[in-house]
């Protein structure tokens, strides 16, 4: 029964630390899917999470905040797309200049407006999303098997995560079902064809563009005013890369990158649930170890089993007429 | 000929920096034929077929459709007026399905089903008075090359293109697709529809059109009824000086052979099999010609005997040595050493470095040789005396060779590159595309410099996608069809059906057959 507990509660967190990722991954996933590589998802999703904390802790709403996090994730992702899809700059150089840019200034201006080194005022209940618990979650609590998968798997998670339970098939849905997904789908891979088709290639980038704004957004809000309660610096700690490399393993496509996501996110979970524990055998592992475990299962599951994948044809590379 | 015009342009012009790329073409199209436009490479055809087609704003004169001045901003507007585009390169999104494709930009919905249906409904129609049987819901990766030109023109008339424009349309067909393309191009005349059809091969002017303009530098040099010209009128017409196709050759004794491949199996970089038990030899003196539909392993097998790629069965012997077998590679230096030229199948990936001057061009691959370096330091002044050499005996245009080799013309890049593959007197060359990209008055160059070698004694490997290239200069002609040698016949014997139908994969004993049905 402590194993069933255990599990619960791992699944649980799960659920928590993928929220942000998943929402990134399919930043990510919009905007590869137009032609556009978007390595600046850690720095929108910092600077988002920035804005974010600093609104609702100014204006006192949550919603306000997450306004601000929309706002400036938006902003940057336009900026990326202005570097990229107009000027048709470097777009790994464009990302990473905008991770440490937001690396640098989000604390900075921490600073300037609320003096607490670098961090915003820890934000009370009110100004943050708080969790959500379903009618009868606590009644139901005590009932063995349902009633801990209810009230602690179901129940209990901010409403950022509900919402992040609709975007995914909502995605999915936009990529292979409309009009719009179709142009998206083929900008990424051929945007002359698109072009020849009559279609702005440099109008479809930018729409793609935007939605990765949104929802890199949504990530750095649920950060910050979700799973945490304020912003501090280097919160997002490589998350916009883990997101990136889930992406990859799930071949661009939404559900399997959801997959990759709720795998990255139990790593993580399991090695909050090891730190400090004496496993059999091995004895008590090291933080530092149990820290890297997503990392490392990172690094060797794109090694390794990832096995062949076509990236979108066309992902990185500037759209030029004449060619 | 009708009395209205499909399409007429009236002395446009466009130019890019210094270039007149079009001088005042006037150009007329009668509704309902089939128009032939013919050029070398570079004369002009794509920039006027761009601004048919609203890729390019034309810098002056005027573009009339069905009577009607146009002025085109983009495609959209030109395929609003009914003029639709076939390109040289497929504008096909290849994970899509052909249906996809063919409603990219058209859909009649904003959700997808729905418009796949309604497009679907609409194409029956189409594809039963076009006589077309398309796999509407394969992804286009599947798909063979002349399928794929036939989704590209369903697509064009889906979306009620009236002028086709088919740019150079048989440059990657197989002579059996081109001959399905001649008889789809015919229905579309009969179904009143006008085609404008652009190529540099003379004999699909002869099989396919009513009328013809020949383009020379941006200019209209000629306009003819194409049953009141010849082929021999118009290539001089095109060139501009009379051409000569056929290519001096002198007969050659029995040799030994200098390359040989026995059973040779290789895969390709996905790992599926690309060469399936190839045997060749090519003798000193001689020209062996590889034809094959691109794709069906002649890259491959260039690799494999410039030692770029690594055989998994069979062996290769160059002069008499065993230089590659499952167990065996000989890296490229090596095989330079021993004798061995390469002329890159394709120049700016792996022939030149295009950004690279075209001096330091002249040494690539031979940098570590004593007479270009000296313990580390490149020999500056004997690499630019050697360039001059090279520029002045091979003609190379314009004669500076500090100009980054990526500048100059696809006809003088290939020039650098076979004079420095030529300079250190190699037994064996191997020749890949030699004229791919290259203007015609260099083509007859670069056959005549084959052909002397060949005289000389050397041993000639080409691999060519243009087979009027391969009859012109070679002794011997092997056919590939996936990664297999269908056939190897004297060139006397060779004929674009007989080389056709190998091509598409049949063998020397079902054409003999069926030349005796």
């Amino acid at each position: 029964m402590e194993f069933f507990a255990d599990l619960v509660l791992l699944t649980d967190s799960t659920f928590r630390i993928a929220t942000p990722l998943v929402l990134t991954a399919l930043a990510g996933l919009v905007c590869e899917r137009g032609g556009v590589v978007d390595i600046g998802l850690e720095g929108k999703m910092l600077a988002s999470a920035f804005a974010a904390a600093a609104s609702a802790a100014v204006t006192g709403s949550p919603w306000a905040g997450m306004a601000a996090g929309i706002g400036a994730s938006i902003l940057l992702a336009l900026l990326h797309g202005y570097v990229s899809i107009s000027q048709r700059g470097n777009q790994i150089v464009s990302g990473m200049a905008i991770n440490i840019a937001v690396a640098g200034l989000a604390p900075t201006l921490a600073n300037f407006w609320f003096q607490k080194g670098g961090q915003t005022p820890l934000l009370g209940d009110e100004a943050r999303f708080s969790t959500i618990t379903f009618p009868f979650a606590e009644s139901l609590a005590d009932v063995p098997v349902i009633g801990a998968l209810y009230s602690e798997i179901l129940s209990g998670h901010n409403i950022i995560t509900y919402m992040t339970i609709v975007i995914v098939p909502l995605v999915a849905w936009m990529l292979y079902k409309t009009r719009f997904g179709l142009r998206l789908r083929a900008v990424g891979e051929n945007p002359e064809a698109v072009d020849t088709a009559g279609i702005s290639v440099t109008l479809l980038r930018y729409q793609a563009m935007v939605i990765a704004g949104v929802l890199c957004g949504l990530a750095g809000t649920v950060l910050s005013t979700g799973l945490g309660a304020g912003f501090i610096r280097d919160m997002s700690a490589g998350k916009g890369y883990l997101a990136l490399a889930a992406m990859i393993f799930g071949k661009w496509k939404p559900v399997p990158t959801l997959l990759a996501c709720l795998l990255f996110g139990f790593v993580d979970a399991l090695q909050g649930r090891l730190q400090g524990v004496a496993l059999p055998l091995i004895g008590e592992i090291p933080v530092q170890f149990t820290i890297m475990l997503p990392y490392v299962l990172t690094v060797i599951i794109l090694a390794g089993f990832v096995g062949k994948i076509q990236a979108p044809r066309a992902s990185g590379i500037p759209y030029e007429k004449d060619h | 000929m009708s009395e209205v015009l499909a399409i007429e342009t009236r002395e446009l012009s466009k130019r890019f920096g210094a270039v007149r790329a079009n001088d005042g073409i006037s150009l007329q199209v009668g509704k309902g034929t089939v128009h032939g436009i013919v050029g070398e490479n570079g004369a002009g055809k794509s920039t006027l077929l761009k601004m048919l087609f609203g890729f390019y704003t034309p810098d002056s004169g005027d573009v009339l459709v069905q009577g009607e001045h146009v002025s085109f901003v983009n495609p959209a507007d030109a395929m609003a007026r009914g003029v639709g585009m076939v390109h040289q390169h497929f504008m096909l999104v290849e994970p899509f399905t052909v249906l996809e494709n063919i409603i990219l930009g058209a859909e009649t919905s904003s959700k997808l089903d729905e418009a796949k249906e309604d497009a679907r409904k609409a194409l029956i129609e189409l594809e039963e008075k076009f006589g077309f049987d398309l796999p509407l819901d394969e992804p286009v990766e599947n798909l063979a090359v002349g399928v794929r030109q036939r989704a590209e023109i369903l697509k064009a008339l889906y979306k009620g293109a009236e002028i086709l424009i088919l740019d150079e349309p048989t440059a990657v067909l197989t002579p059996q697709e081109c001959e399905q393309l001649f008889e789809l191009v015919k229905l579309l005349r009969e179904q009143g529809k006008t085609v404008l059809f652009v190529t540099h091969k003379l004999h699909e002017i002869m099989a396919t059109t009513d009328d013809v303009t020949v383009i020379r530098a941006g200019k209209v040099v000629a306009r003819r009824k194409t049953s009141e010209t010849s082929c021999e009128e118009l290539a001089e017409l095109m060139v501009g000086a009379k051409v000569v196709r056929e290519v001096a050759r002198e007969s050659h004794g029995a040799t030994a052979a200098r390359l040989s491949l026995h059973q040779v199996n290789a895969c390709n970089d996905q790992g599926h099999a690309a060469l399936k038990n190839v045997s060749l030899d090519v003798h000193d003196g001689e020209v062996l010609g590889i034809a094959g539909v691109a794709g069906n392993g002649q890259t491959e097998l260039l690799e494999v005997v410039t030692g770029l790629r690594g055989i998994a069965s069979g062996s290769i012997s160059f002069s008499g040595d065993v230089v590659a077998t499952d167990s065996i590679t000989t890296d490229p230096i090596t095989l330079r050493r021993m004798g061995m030229a390469h002329v890159a199948e394709d120049r700016l990936k792996t022939g030149v470095v295009e950004s690279m001057s075209a001096k330091e061009n002249i040494i690539l691959g031979y940098q570590r040789e004593p007479d270009f370096v000296s313990r580390g330091v490149l020999k500056l002044k004997h690499i630019a005396q050697k360039a001059a050499d090279y520029f002045e005996s091979q003609d190379v245009r314009p004669r500076n060779p500090n100009l980054e080799i990526g500048s100059f013309s696809g006809g003088n890049q290939q020039k650098v590159v076979i004079a420095r593959e030529i300079a250190r007197d190699p037994q064996l060359m191997v020749i890949g595309q030699p004229t791919r990209g290259v203007d015609i008055g260099a083509v007859t160059k670069i056959h005549d410099q084959i052909t002397e070698l060949r005289n000389a004694g050397k041993a000639m490997l080409v691999v060519s996608a243009d087979l009027d290239e391969l009859l012109a200069i070679s002794d011997r002609i092997a056919v590939m069809c996936e990664g297999e040698i269908t056939g190897v016949l004297p060139v006397e014997d060779a004929d674009e059906k007989t080389l056709g139908l190998l091509m598409a994969g049949g063998s020397l004993d079902n054409v003999t057959a069926k030349e005796e049905e």
